[in-house]
């Protein structure tokens, strides 16, 4: 099939790459642009393993068309530390040891980025309700839902 | 870094530090199996048969070899013939031969340039199937009218004239059954059903793999036992296993699933026939649930002889299990020997038969079997607790095993806590917390024997006084913290000076999995061990350099001293010192440690939950949930704490949600995340934990697993809750709103 030629901007930088119109967002991340820190857990938008922002929204991306993401800004978890040091989200899922296998982490991590731009006080349940798409098998999502609540604390008093 | 309770003498044992892999696994640098890619490499995809059982006639592949971009195409006829026993039911799982035995199975695998190619070659191959009868469930896959799925499969165990889909039989005890049953004041028999479920991991199984002409490979892939992928493949292949260079990559959860291969010895075929290009190979989610190891799916019997006090006097379970058409998959062994695990009864009767139905073929899932056992054993328990007016905890005290007793199973117990947890839960706050109307509480204890496995360390002492240490067992949830922490508290140095990498098959002798609760005991007592080699080695360098014995050398605080005044006044010697010196001083210092290590401490658990039944839809609300389990001692009291709450989220999903679907076509009905629904965040509440330290003394630091338990009395406890709630018994799996709705209104006619 005829490839397209796509730009787009991931992480604050332009790319460019040829997308077979069937190749999702993920393929496109994780196979031509060396992204591989999104996860493909399902290939169906059950599990929230390729959690990305496309346009400040958050998708999954194994549900987008790389050709979709023509003129769009992506935000993946590569690009979600600063220059030095990590995001409050990052640290405490380290500190809260929210994570076991790490597979689910990155769109996890992503997930609540988008939250708390739009929520940045969410009750348990909103968080929990809010991390319902993304599945996590190793933890019971407790030390998961307490280290996001924690990083909402923690950036509403940088704030 | 503070500890948890300042019960020990330790200096780091106990605290919570961050993991040493944590900073990949957040910020997406982490290698998991599918993100490792080669030069030149291709990319494979598996042609799986739609039937649950047929007779293969004609596999056509011209049309995907003409499309372009197709390398290779493998089919059964390609690989390696007469083999026999576990290879052979490997090599037939991973690529069928005359039949395909269930909906999923590998008949042919293409290797391509891209992965759309692949993909499109798969749709391109043409299989003439001669579809047979098959057969799904356990209890049907008995009927005198089913068919017979492998004629011939049943064993020596099996006695003449039992059912033809019985390939192995089970029975064991002791004491006096009929005397036991007699001394009871209530006898109850009751029947249970549990689904197959499977592990749910989020990665997919993924591999990349080489093979040359020369029979030299290597392969990349996500596993927990990489030297059991090596042994599987070489088997399956005709390799020797000293040319499979297998690394393994981060995991991304395995629960028992990863301990077996299900397609790499396709990839590495594919490779070898595309003239050894390197090739990928990815599951889909769908080739994950119709095609790797969910566990058996079980039909049990259950009778149990009780006094008026709580004093159990006999029990009897029969246990049907079905784990596909590969014999030995089946955990009925583990289920029997863990059904009475936790109590001290008279007289015991074990029986149980291995069931052979049109399933793929079931794996290893966090304590296999014995959540089945359990749900079984434990409910009963409770429904009699119930007519007797009996207290659950109370009476589960009053059977409860203790160090000496001898097991349901056979040996004698060590050193074990399930008193402990049962007087943790007791005096917890959960456990007398009010309730109000349609909820319930229920308690259910469960048990894990533990493993200490094959195991080979070596460990490295730097230039500067830092140490690697080298282990085969993959990090499934934080080992490399827990192994860091014994051995800088072993050399007496810090957490961060120490690097635990888990490196490939040629790089340690032998090791097993990271299953069985094994690999913060095995591989941590094995790294103590290498420590104290190390250590050894040190004392006797400072003691050439002091001119006094090595005798007269002793380590503390991470250097040399002299032991005592009589063995001279010397500074002591720091292991940084001793380290920069080594290449002068007799050469570089290590220590290994090899061994199949005894001393296992076995793992008891109990749970409390609460629940709320709504009656007007049947859906079942967790309202709160306890945990309490011993651990011999927590390492890194954050990761027992995610085991203990894991493992209980994935119980309750098996218990409430879970379960493989077939229609009556024989085909998997709910193949994606979807329709397998596990449990999302807002399902649960916080997961309460309480780690309860009954020391191994087994262990040098004290440990016992801690993996697996967890799983195991969740699936009881909620049908206890869901009982207490609205009186309705639900004796089948899952619990599901539609099920415990019929029952309720059935209960209020």
């Amino acid at each position: 099939m005829t490839k397209h030629h796509v730009t787009t901007t991931v992480n604050g930088e332009i790319v460019e790459f040829l997308a077979d119109p069937r190749n999702t967002l993920l393929d496109v991340l994780r196979n031509q642009l060396d992204l591989t820190g999104s996860k493909e857990g399902c290939g169906t938008g059950d599990c929230g393993a390729c959690s990305v922002l496309l346009d400040g929204v958050l998708v999954s991306s194994c549900l987008v068309l790389g050709v979709e993401a023509t003129g769009k800004t992506i935000d993946t978890i590569e690009g979600m530390a600063p220059a030095v040091g990590l995001h409050p989200l990052q640290r405490q899922f380290l500190e809260h040891a929210a994570l076991q296998c790490g597979f689910c982490t990155p769109g996890i991590l992503i997930a609540a980025k988008a939250l708390l731009a739009k929520n940045p006080d969410p009750t348990e349940v909103e968080v929990r309700y809010w991390l319902a798409g993304n599945l996590c098998r190793c933890t019971g999502y407790d030390k998961i839902v307490r280290a996001v609540m924690d990083a909402a604390a923690e950036m509403r008093g940088a704030a | 870094m503070p500890k948890d309770e300042a019960k020990t003498a330790y200096r780091l044992i106990g605290t919570r530090p961050l993991r040493p892999d944590g900073l990949d696994k957040v910020t997406g640098r982490a290698r998991y199996g599918a993100d490792m890619s080669a030069p030149n490499m291709l990319w494979a995809a598996v042609v799986r048969s739609p039937h649950a059982h047929a007779r293969i006639i004609r596999i056509d592949a011209t049309a995907a070899l003409v499309l372009p971009g197709v390398k290779a195409v493998i089919t059964r006829a390609d690989l390696p013939t007469g083999k026999t026993g576990e290879a052979a039911d490997l090599q037939d799982n991973t690529l069928a031969g005359e039949f395909a035995y269930y909906d999923g199975h590998a008949v042919a695998a293409i290797a391509a340039t891209s992965q759309l190619i692949a993909q499109d070659a798969a749709k391109l191959i043409v299989v003439d199937y001669e579809i047979l009868p098959h057969v799904t469930d356990v209890d049907a896959a008995l009927l005198p009218g089913a068919p017979i799925i492998r004629p011939g499969i049943a064993d020596h165990s099996v006695p003449e004239g039992s059912h033809g889909n019985i390939a192995r039989s089970i029975d064991f005890g002791h004491g006096d059954l009929d005397a036991g049953f007699a001394e009871a004041d209530l006898v109850m028999e009751n029947s249970y059903r549990t689904e197959a479920t499977h592990q749910g991991y989020i990665e997919p199984h993924a591999c990349l793999a080489q093979l040359g002409e020369d029979g030299k490979g290597e392969m990349f892939v996500c596993t927990q036992g990489h030297w059991y992928i090596r042994r599987m493949c070489s088997a399956v292949l005709g390799l020797d296993a000293a040319q499979l260079r297998v690394t393994p990559s981060e995991i991304g959860g395995g629960f028992g699933g990863k301990t077996t291969i299900f397609m790499e010895p396709l990839a590495l075929a594919l490779s070898k026939k595309a003239g050894g290009r390197p090739v990928k190979l990815v599951m889909s989610r769908s080739e994950v649930l119709r095609a790797t190891g969910p566990t058996a799916s079980a039909s049990m019997d259950v009778k149990l002889g009780m006094k008026k006090d709580g004093t159990l006097t006999a029990g009897k379970v029969m246990f049907r299990m079905q784990g596909g058409v590969y014999p030995g998959m089946s955990p009925v062994g583990e289920a029997l020997s863990c059904a009475f695990a936790c109590y001290d009864i008279p007289a015991v009767l074990h029986e149980g038969v291995e069931v052979i139905a049109n399933r793929p073929k079931a794996a290893a899932y966090r304590a296999p079997g014995s959540p089945m056992a359990a749900y079984a054993v434990e409910s009963l328990l409770d429904e009699m607790c119930r007519k007797l007016g009996l207290d659950p905890i109370e009476t589960r005290l009053k059977n409860a095993v203790k160090e000496g007793v001898k097991a349901s199973y056979g040996p004698k117990y060590a050193v074990i806590g399930l008193v402990e947890t049962l007087e943790a839960a007791k005096a917890h706050p959960n456990y007398s917390a009010p309730l109000g109307p349609n909820q319930g509480r229920g308690v259910a204890s469960g048990f894990w024997f533990n493993h200490g496995g094959e195991t080979s360390v070596s460990l490295a002492i730097g230039e500067d006084g830092t140490a690697t240490v080298s282990v085969g067992t993959p990090d499934v949830g934080g080992s490399r913290a827990s192994l860091a922490l014994m051995t800088a508290e072993t050399l007496g140095i810090a957490y961060e000076n120490v690097r635990v990498n888990i490196v490939e098959t040629g790089a340690l002798g032998v090791n097993e999995p990271s299953h069985g609760s094994r690999a913060t005991f095995a591989s941590g007592k094995a790294a103590v061990e290498a420590a104290h080699a190390a250590i050894k080695e040190m004392c006797k360098r400072a003691a050439a350099e002091w001119g006094i014995d090595a005798e007269a050398v002793e380590w503390d605080n991470g250097a040399a001293q002299p032991a005592g005044p009589n063995a001279g006044k010397f500074p002591p010697l720091s292991i940084a010192e001793i380290a920069a010196k080594m290449g002068s001083t007799g050469g570089p210092i290590s220590g290994h440690h090899e061994s199949t290590p005894g001393g296992v401490g076995a793992s008891f658990g109990t749970h409390v939950v609460d629940v709320e039944v709504d009656p007007e839809t049947g859906h079942t609300t967790v309202l709160r949930y306890l945990v309490v389990q011993d651990a011999g001692r927590a390492i890194h009291p954050a990761y027992v704490e995610g085991q203990f709450q894991g493992g209980a989220v994935q119980g309750i999903g098996w218990a409430l949600n879970e379960e493989y679907i077939y229609g009556a076509d024989g085909r998997l009905q709910n193949p994606i995340f979807l329709d397998y629904r596990m449990p999302v965040a807002s399902d649960l509440p916080m997961i309460d934990t309480v780690i309860v330290e009954v020391p191994n003394p087994g262990h040098p630091y004290g440990v016992r697993g801690v993996g697996e338990t967890g799983i195991t009395p969740p699936l009881p406890a909620l049908a206890n809750a869901i009982q207490a709630a609205v009186g309705v018994r639900l004796r089948s799996l899952p619990m599901t709103p539609p099920k415990i709705l019929a029952a309720i209104k059935r209960a209020r006619g």
